[in-house]
């Protein structure tokens, strides 16, 4: 129960802070939820939903904090579904479509090597209820990490196809990781209070973490044309509106519905 | 209401009774082993003569967290108790909290009990030995990391050919 105690301005950016990160894991979430039934083997239609659970098991937490910080009597389901597209603060990287499985696997594999490092520096957190979710969180990300890059290597080392398609896949996504690195006033605030590390801080174990899969499965780093960004204020892609009339489809139709 | 358990000398038992209730609870998706053999029932404790008992989800998403929750409030009831349950996330839960007796049933159900293994991130195609728990065979191969729950991973023994539920270290 750190809300009360937190002087507004910083209680503004820390709220922030969560919503980003809360957004990050419901949107990716929700796009590995899409494969549901549609994976190309049993074992896969388990695995991404059930890292999908992960992620959305992690980002119920965020959100139940975030409107703890509010305190505005808003839940978290008001937080997930009921919130224009401008107001979610997600990476670009993690409302991508999908794609084909190479897509999917690499999005993963980047998002996880991006936030291993953050929980794990988050375990260490001055602010304890995120110490917490953190806690749980860093030990489900190391097997997204390795599941998503057993992937990698498989298919990047696959046949000539199976190559061809990560290749691109390593291409197409390029463009999104410079943005998960982005310092600004509530990184900033967020590192100097030691409630998260600064993002920028953890580019270089991410990058030991994406050059070994890549080594391993014959792929190179493809240098990103341009660094894409805006997710972080509220500038989605055009993926993202279809992607949240979907999400937020059951409680449009009908407001309040409960299970 | 009358034989509500009171404080003093009675509090005592009236806390082991009240564990005694929650303690029963079985995990809905791995009904072979309660939830204190999973180690997710951290306490339970009467405070003003509720009986408070403290769980502590497995995984983040996991979907059972709420039919436990419940379970756990229903079993303190029926033991004639007022009662109340409250999540604790810190400090996370870890397989080492799963009992000797937990490990057993699992054994006993089908399903490998974790082993203690290092969860290294850049350990792609882990090594982890997991033994086979019908045929106690160390030559067992993973086929998937994610199984029929969070909780789980799919293995098949090589030896005695059984496929087999493997409770991830975590």
């Amino acid at each position: 129960m750190a809300a009360p105690g937190i002087p507004t301005a910083d209680r503004e950016k820390l709220l922030e802070f969560l919503l980003r990160l809360a957004d990050d894991h419901l949107i990716l979430g929700h796009r590995l939820s899409e494969w549901c039934g549609h994976a190309p083997m049993l074992e896969e239609d388990l695995a991404m939903p059930n890292m999908a659970l992960d992620l959305i098991g992690q980002a119920r937490a965020l959100y139940a904090y975030a409107a703890e910080v509010e305190g505005e009597g808003r839940t978290e389901d008001d937080f997930a579904y009921l919130r224009r597209e401008r107001e979610y603060r997600n990476c670009l990287l993690a409302e991508r479509p999908n794609g084909d499985f190479a897509h999917t696997m690499l999005r993963q594999l980047t998002f996880a090597a991006f936030m291993e490092p953050m929980w794990r520096a988050m375990t260490a957190s001055s602010d304890a209820t995120l110490a917490g979710i953190a806690a749980k969180a860093v030990k489900e990300v190391a097997y997204h990490i390795r599941h998503a890059g057993e992937w990698v290597v498989r298919l990047g080392d696959g046949t000539e196809e199976s190559a061809r398609r990560m290749k691109a896949a390593a291409e197409e996504l390029a463009p999104y990781v410079g943005e998960l690195f982005e310092t600004d006033e509530v990184t900033e605030a967020m590192a100097a209070a030691g409630v998260a590390p600064d993002p920028a801080s953890l580019r270089q174990e991410f990058d030991r973490t994406i050059g070994a899969v890549f080594v391993e499965a014959g792929l190179a780093i493809p240098a990103a044309p341009w660094a894409q960004s805006g997710g972080r204020h509220g500038r989605h892609g055009e993926a993202m509106g279809y992607l949240l009339a979907d999400l937020q489809y059951m409680q449009r139709t009908y407001p309040g519905a409960v299970w | 209401m009358a034989g509500r358990p009171g404080g003093g000398a009675k509090g005592l038992d009236a806390a082991a009774k009240a564990w005694q209730a929650a303690a029963s609870v079985l995990d809905p998706e791995v009904p072979c082993v309660t939830i204190a053999d999973l180690g997710i029932l951290r306490s339970v404790e009467i405070e003003s003569g509720v009986a408070v008992a403290k769980v502590t989800p497995t995984y983040s998403g996991c979907p059972a967290v709420l039919a436990i929750e419940l379970s756990v409030e229903a079993a303190l009831r029926g033991a004639g108790f007022d009662a109340r349950v409250e999540r604790v996330i810190s400090p996370a839960w870890t397989t080492d909290w799963i009992t000797a007796e937990g490990r057993e049933k699992l054994r006993a159900f089908g399903i490998a009990p974790p082993e203690k293994a290092a969860n290294s991130v850049r350990a792609l195609f882990g090594e982890t030995i997991v033994h086979c728990p019908k045929c106690g065979s160390e030559n067992t191969s993973r086929v998937s990391e994610f199984g029929s729950t969070a909780c789980k991973a799919l293995y098949r023994c090589n030896s005695c050919r059984e496929p087999f539920d493997y409770f991830k270290c975590i």
